[in-house]
């Protein structure tokens, strides 16, 4: 661990057993589909055979009849019998389509039957009449305007004003500061590449699963897996006009999300199921389902122009962007304008952002949404200046490192950040010291960044007559937050992590939580953590002035203990609990914040040694090092946890992951048999260097570590590649078969 | 799914009486690993399972006394590749059966079952076929023996009539300095399907010096696994050296004729069937020679 300066903290930065932990290795912990509702019926999707189609006719008479068979719902159920399906909002159509299919896996209509067998069964008797439309399926095609239109509403959103007609291009986003074409002339070494990206998944182990109960009363209540329950509850609300009053969303353990668990699928349409039939329906999805029907990250098409001059300062950056939005609009690109530089000073730069609708699933947050992609067309032209400049990778990036005060990825300076601490780290790590020896080896290194999303946190904290506290937090335990914000507390507090017990609560019982995402539960749940402490200490001052005979403002607190102005009576903070709230009355406190937007962020850099077979060219990972400013680890193991994992999923995207579509746009390997994410004997274990610079905006110096680590792996591995093969990689994934094309034009 | 039925014969005779009874929707159960799979995502309608586990001759193995081995249809790959006399004798069967799907796939999946599931990339019908593995069927009008190589006819499918059964597969005793081996090639180092796989027996000279004889089979580049008699024969009587390899390797790629999918390319799987031949002929020289 690279430490700059922290306070000496009791809890932060020890390793306690997770709270969660029994219940997950013994198999006990309730993920989305194990609620078992008494009199519970099972629901089932149909879904869309073709990737592009006019939805002329649904009839689910003989479905209806088959025996077992309760409900069939459609997105007529959601607009009434009045409404116009054409009209229906995105959000909504994406969970049943309207009048049109964007997409093989859209879901058109739902059936609840006594069991899954049945429903299974019945969705095979529900005849749906398709007018089918050409399809577009890759980004720079669907931009052309001789492509198929996805939307005919869809007008362009660019700096020049609203396309005329209708257009697949859902906005052109543009990120410039000074001036490129005098950036370019001052360059002595310009290089300008083509990269692009496949559609990949999040690869999450729990598929989709949700149950719903609308009560005779109007009181609808969900269990599901999800990584936001107050997103959750406003996505259904406004999906079926219910208000959110008579929505209580109960989540359930969730086995991974990345992203991929924000939007709603089944929530909804479990909820018409279930108002159908007066049962609770319970859903889930099998993993074609989740494949074809849930919410990948884009694919890419990326052109970046980059010059420096011949000591070494990067000096203008040009890029054009298109990310796949799938098939309603997203701002994948906007994002990746905003990040593709962010870890460097580059004084004249202009990023146009093009997100582009195709017949492919509505895209969702994968981890650093964009990021990555962005990564790996900017970081493989960084090593090849530093290549033509004979310049140490690491030492080039040093030289051009973003530092507090440059300016940032909205154009206002970084506070504190730790780039160069990340690049250090690997200057000076036993993996970048270990020269690589033998043939079809190579090292490459990468830098990646990604934002913390502040938004909005509550918690609950209340005092039990025993001096212990229960800590109730509306966000999905997803990356062991019950532990980090528990560690939190109890550093406010000054007990121990044992006398916190954190419990993740549902929508009724806690203030508002947004996404649990955006690596931003432990920095932003963690403020309404210490906000919450404070608040107890505060409560609690105001019950120990009257037996002191002092004021509320005479009594200090510091490192866990109560004391009066001269110090002669003096009670830890478990002592003052169980004193004031063991024989009196009750203590409940709230912490809430809004951490703003984008507040803030962190870096990640890691190297990686590879080896190609040049006969199969299958690329062995040999060593991989991952290094992160976490600003302040809370609990280290978790820490790296998410740096390996973060590794370990780039490591997959690099190698083998891509969603594969036949002619006809549908996905050819929508199992994990055929889309293959890395297993245990795929990776090497992954060493891990934490950094700590403290994160100026948050009281322990904590920044979100979810996302940073899923930045470099591709271009990492693309520039280890690069130097075992000779022939520098500008499309994903680096397959066996993309690297027998392309080293030795076996095509 | 829809509901089926299940019945587990304790003999051959049953087994065909129940096929018989049955007709077509009838299918045979050995260790399920495919076929339960394939009839709950809806790829294959069964009306009855035939369980044939209960039946002693489809779930044994055994050496005869020239030194052949007949491994019963359904009897499990782990039992095989852990039996030390196997191990010995039939080292490419190990190769084979030890990496069919995980220990608990393993311990349930057959050989048999590998070869009635009849997919052009099944991991164990290249070296089935470099063995000179041969099928004893049973059916409504007697036995029957067909070659492994030609057992199967089109993915999915093979020469088994309605009504038969496959019981066991019986191998010749390995020819004196002799060696076999098998080979796959996946993206990943485990849970894959092979993009290409090879299998190779060779026979030496007792000096090592040259080829006597030799079978090579490669898989997942034709609608079939296939035997390419084409690269046997350009090893046998030629002398053990780098080039004769090649020019097997060179057969056996271009004997393929693979198809472009998700997971490979014609190209790539071409240029792999010559590479993997080479790999599993070297490895069966090493063998052979006792290395």
């Amino acid at each position: 661990m690279v430490t700059t300066s922290k306070p000496e903290y009791k809890v932060i930065g020890t390793r306690p057993v997770r709270p969660d932990g029994v219940d997950k290795v013994t198999g006990r912990a309730q993920y989305g589909a194990d609620i078992k509702q008494q009199g519970a019926l099972a629901g089932r999707v149909l879904r869309s055979p073709h990737a592009h189609a006019n939805l002329k006719k649904i009839d689910a008479s003989k479905a209806l009849a088959l025996d077992g068979v309760k409900a069939v719902v459609t997105a007529r159920d959601i607009v009434g019998p009045d409404g116009d399906l054409s009209k229906l909002p995105d959000p909504a159509a994406n969970i049943l389509a309207g009048t049109k299919v964007l997409y093989r896996g859209h879901a058109v209509a739902a059936v609840a039957a006594i069991n899954d067998h049945v429903a299974q069964e019945a969705l095979k008797l529900i005849e749906v009449e398709y007018e089918v439309l050409p399809a577009v399926l890759d980004v720079r095609e669907a931009m052309r305007p001789d492509a198929p239109i996805l939307h005919e509403a869809l007008r362009t959103r660019a700096p020049t004003g609203p396309s005329e007609g209708p257009s697949n291009v859902v906005a052109q986003t543009v990120s410039a500061f000074g001036d490129i074409e005098a950036g370019f002339a001052e360059c002595d070494v310009i290089v300008e590449r083509e990269f692009s990206t496949k559609m990949v998944h999040q690869g999450y182990i729990e598929p989709q699963a949700a149950t719903a109960h609308w009560n005779s009363d109007d009181q609808l209540t969900i269990w599901t897996c999800t990584q936001g329950s107050f997103p959750a509850r406003e996505s259904v609300s406004q999906i079926l006009g219910h208000p959110i009053s008579k929505i209580k969303v109960i989540p359930t353990e969730i086995g991974g999300g990345f992203g991929g668990k924000i939007s709603v699928y089944l929530e909804p349409v479990a909820a018409l199921l279930s108002r159908a039939t007066g049962k609770p329906v319970s859903m889930r999805m099998d993993r074609t389902d989740v494949f074809e029907g849930t919410g990948p990250t884009p694919g890419t098409n990326i052109r970046i122009k980059l010059g420096a001059t011949k000591d070494g300062k990067l000096r203008a950056a040009y890029g054009d962007m298109a990310y796949e939005n799938g098939a309603y609009p997203g701002s994948a690109a906007m994002y990746a304008t905003m990040v593709v530089t962010a870890a460097y000073q580059i004084e004249h730069v202009k990023f146009d952002g093009f997100d582009v609708v195709v017949n492919k699933p509505r895209t969702q947050d994968y981890r650093a949404p964009s990021a990555p992609a962005a990564a790996f067309a900017m970081e493989q032209l960084i090593d090849e200046i530093a290549d033509q400049l004979k310049i140490d990778p690491l030492k080039f990036r040093l030289m051009n490192s973003a530092a507090e005060g440059s300016r940032g990825p909205m154009g206002m300076p970084f506070k504190r950040i730790g780039h160069e601490e990340c690049v250090e780290a690997a200057l000076n790590s036993p993996h970048y010291n270990t020269p690589l020896e033998g043939p079809n080896r190579g090292r490459g290194v990468a830098s990646g960044f990604w934002f913390n999303v502040g938004l909005r946190s509550s918690v609950n904290v209340s005092v039990q007559p025993d001096g212990t506290v229960n800590l109730n937090e509306g966000n999905t335990d997803i990356g062991g937050t019950r532990a980090s914000l528990a560690m939190q507390l109890a550093e406010t507090l000054g007990i121990t992590f044992e006398d916190v017990k954190a419990t993740v609560v549902d929508t009724d019982s806690v203030g508002v939580n947004d996404v649990t995402a955006g690596s931003r539960v432990t920095f932003a749940s963690g403020m309404a953590v210490h906000e919450a402490g404070k608040n107890l200490i505060a409560a609690l001052k105001e019950r120990l002035a009257p037996t002191w005979q002092t004021t509320p403002d005479e009594v200090q607190f510091e490192a866990g203990v109560f004391k009066n102005a001269d110090g002669s009576k003096t009670m830890t903070f478990k002592e003052a609990a169980v004193a004031t709230v063991g024989r009196g009355v009750g203590l409940t406190v709230s912490g809430s914040v809004n951490a703003g937007f984008l507040a803030g962020g962190g870096f990640a850099h890691h190297i990686v040694d590879v080896e190609v077979d040049p006969d199969t060219g299958k690329t062995t990972i040999l060593r991989y090092t991952a290094i992160q400013d976490a600003g302040t680890a809370v609990h280290p193991a978790y820490v790296e946890g998410q740096m390996q994992g973060g590794a370990v999923q780039g490591i997959g995207w690099a190698l083998n992951e891509e969603y594969y579509y036949d002619d006809t746009g549908r996905m050819a390997n929508s199992s994990f048999l055929d889309y293959r994410i890395p297993t245990s004997l795929d990776v090497p274990m992954i060493e891990t260097i934490i950094v700590e610079v403290p994160n100026p905006l948050h009281p322990f110096g904590v920044r979100g570590v979810g996302e940073p680590g899923i930045v470099p792996p591709l271009a990492a591995i693309a520039n280890a590649v690069a130097r075992a093969t000779g022939v520098r990689q500008t499309q994903l994934p680096m397959s066996p078969r993309r690297i027998l094309e392309t080293t030795r034009g076996i095509a | 799914m829809q509901a089926l039925e299940y019945v587990a014969p304790a003999s051959l005779d049953e087994a065909v009486a129940a096929l018989a009874k049955h007709g077509a929707t009838a299918r045979v159960l050995a260790g399920g690993t495919d076929v339960i799979i394939q009839a709950r995502e809806g790829r294959r309608q069964v009306g009855v399972m035939v369980d044939i586990k209960g039946i002693k001759e489809a779930t044994s193995f055994s050496f005869g006394s020239d030194g052949s081995l007949t491994v019963g249809a359904a009897a499990p790959c782990a039992r095989l590749y852990g039996d030390a006399e196997v191990q010995k004798r039939f080292p490419a069967l190990v190769d084979s059966a030890s990496l069919i799907g995980g220990i608990q796939i393993q311990s349930r999946a057959s050989l048999g079952g590998n070869l009635c599931n009849s997919s052009p990339a099944a991991d164990s019908i290249p070296t089935l076929i470099a063995l000179g593995g041969v099928c004893n069927i049973i059916g409504p009008s007697g036995k029957r023996d067909v070659p492994v190589e030609d057992f199967c006819t089109a993915p999915g499918q093979n020469v088994l009539q309605a009504g038969e059964l496959l019981v066991s597969i019986t191998f010749p005793a390995p020819a004196a300095n002799s060696g076999a081996a098998f080979e796959r090639f996946i993206p990943r180092n485990e849970m894959d399907i092979a993009v290409v796989n090879a299998a190779a027996s060779v026979a030496l000279s007792a000096d090592g010096s040259k080829f006597e004889s030799a079978r090579i089979a490669v898989g997942a580049v034709a609608p079939t696994p296939l035997y390419v008699k084409a690269a046997g024969d350009a090893l046998a009587g030629k002398p053990v050296s780098e080039a004769t390899i090649d020019a097997a390797a060179a057969a056996a790629s271009d004997a393929a004729k693979p198809i472009t999918d998700m997971r490979g390319s014609a190209a790539q799987r071409k240029h792999l069937a010559g590479v993997l031949t080479k790999h599993v002929i070297n490895t069966a020289i090493a063998r052979a020679k006792g290395a």
